[in-house]
């Protein structure tokens, strides 16, 4: 079953990086879920200032706007896809992901599955 | 009617099996729903068949054989789904392979995966302990919402919303592993406690106490401390119930008004389940540092020896609340303490330890925190202030006994002032 870790930094530094964890960190997990074999795919984000939003209105036209910008203090900073039994592996992977550390959340979503 | 058995035995043994019976077909089929379909058809088979040819020997595996062969025949009508369960099956056998069937054909246990199931840390509180009661105590939907008091509806979507999560988040059904324990198992304790507290001191209604509600949390507990005997916090939990529960009988006068310990008849009280009790406190509290159900299993038992409220052993109930406090620090527990400390060493230092909570956001609107300032205040000889504090008791409390009882303390101050 596929599970998506959304990891959501908590405060983020100003090289963008969440506090309590350095890049060695995030090397050793993704090393970790690669040699598992759990590993499906995954992704870190740019910079939030690097964000756009469009949307594309009623009428047909295509609005774009800058951001957006987090109204709440949890910031999208990357995901992972890992493919695992049940939840609670995912969540015992989760529970290791540097980004669940030092006031960031990791939130677990089970991949949708459409027909057998 | 020879050989028959009158319904209310059959429904005896299917309040017994059921929990092992749906744990089982759980195990087996690897869905709740489709679990709890066939356990309920083999129950209406059994219900059908037993009033007139007798309980069978062994009724569990009666009922097992039947509900196996009812899954099977809905699987066999609904292809996609039984191939979904198969590739589900794969994966749980790999995880935690199914335990060989008992030579006896008797079902094995398989109710405490069942427990960690149900009371999933993923699971919002309040729908681990609609699910606990619904899945191991055998409660019907519209007696959970009656125990709670929601309309049925709201009680069927909160359990809808629960198995939903657990078959498409895919929580696993298995007992977790020894590491994981000291985490998992307090949340499992803490449903069947949620059970016992509401049916206990119910928290709104006309009745201070909602007794089948405490009777089965007591049941869930024994079932607990079988399946978990060297989890000396399960002791503990089961002692804390059977050490409260024994003082039932005494706790509400005849018209159903609430009778405080001090005024309560000690002579009601329930001497073998405080005997039952005090052993298991025994267990809680001895080859490791205690927890918390242990803690307060010790202090309910302190309180059920004491042959009156004077000579109970303060000194005692206060240093075991400071024992609580350090182990799970919170407003309420401090409260208790602070009341505990009133009796050993007076009620100034009680009313300052209590003045020093003022504020709490978690005491806000609750109303043993006024009343025993009210109570403290009292004692003091400060009527007026007495006074306040009973009409802001009274206007927070949420049951009618207890309403009745603040409204006569107030009473007694307001004619002194």
């Amino acid at each position: 079953m596929k599970y998506m870790l959304l990891i959501n930094a908590g405060k983020v530094d100003g090289d963008g990086q969440a506090a309590g964890c350095d890049v060695q960190d995030w090397i050793a997990f993704d090393k970790q879920v690669r040699e598992a074999g759990i590993f499906v795919s995954g992704e870190s984000l740019a910079d939030l200032v690097t964000a756009t939003a469009v949307r594309v209105g009623q009428d047909g036209r295509q609005i774009v706007t800058d951001g957006p910008f987090a109204e709440s203090r949890e910031v999208l900073g990357g995901f992972y896809v890992i493919d695992v039994p049940d939840l609670d592996i995912a969540l015992d992977w989760a529970a290791r992901c540097p980004g669940a550390r030092g006031g960031g959340s990791v939130v677990v979503r089970p991949v949708a599955e459409f027909g057998v | 009617m020879a050989g028959g058995a009158s319904s209310a035995s059959v429904e005896a043994v299917f309040r017994e099996e059921h929990g092992r019976l749906l744990a089982a077909l759980v195990r087996r089929f690897g869905d709740l729903d489709l679990a709890e379909e066939a356990a309920s058809e083999a129950v209406e088979a059994a219900l059908a068949h037993w009033p007139v040819d007798g309980v069978p020997p062994k009724p569990g595996a009666w009922l097992m054989t039947t509900a196996r062969r009812r899954a099977v025949d809905r699987l066999r009508r609904d292809r996609a789904y039984a191939a979904r369960l198969a590739l589900l099956q794969v994966d749980a056998d790999r995880a935690d392979p199914a335990p060989p069937p008992d030579a006896d054909g008797e079902l094995p246990d398989e109710r405490l995966q069942l427990f960690f199931t149900c009371a999933h840390p993923a699971l919002p509180a309040e729908d681990r302990v609609a699910l606990t009661l619904r899945c191991l105590a055998g409660l019907s939907t519209p007696e959970v919402a009656r125990a709670f008091l929601v309309p049925i509806e709201t009680m069927a979507k909160r359990i809808t919303r629960a198995k939903k999560k657990i078959r498409e988040a895919r929580i696993p059904f298995r007992v977790p592993a020894v590491d994981e324990l000291p985490e998992r198992v307090p949340v499992v304790l803490q449903a069947s406690y949620s059970i016992f507290t509401e049916g206990y001191a119910a928290s709104s209604g006309p009745s201070l106490q909602r007794l089948g509600l405490a009777e089965e949390a007591i049941r869930l507990a024994r079932i607990l401390r079988r399946l978990l005997p060297g989890e000396r916090e399960v002791a503990g939990l089961l002692g804390l119930m059977l050490l409260v529960y024994a003082r039932r009988e005494s706790r509400s006068g005849p018209d159903g008004a609430l009778v405080l310990l001090e005024e309560q008849d000690r002579g009601r009280w329930d001497r073998a389940m405080i005997e039952e009790g005090r052993g298991l406190v025994e267990v809680a509290l001895s080859g490791g540092p205690p927890g918390p159900y242990g803690v307060q299993a010790a202090i309910a038992a302190l309180h059920d020896e004491a042959v009156d409220f004077a000579s109970t052993d303060w000194p005692q109930i206060a240093a075991l609340y400071e024992v609580l406090h350090a182990l799970t620090p919170s407003p309420v527990v401090a409260l208790n303490r602070a009341v505990a400390v009133a009796m050993r060493d007076g009620p100034q230092a009680g009313l300052a330890l209590l003045d020093a909570l003022l504020g709490e956001p978690q005491l806000r609107g609750y109303h043993p925190y006024p009343a025993a300032r009210a109570e403290l205040l009292h004692r003091l000889g400060r009527n007026a202030e007495a006074a306040a504090a009973y009409a802001e008791a009274l206007a927070l409390a949420g049951t009618e006994p207890e309403r009745a009882l603040l409204r006569r303390k107030l009473h007694t101050v307001a004619l002194k002032d």
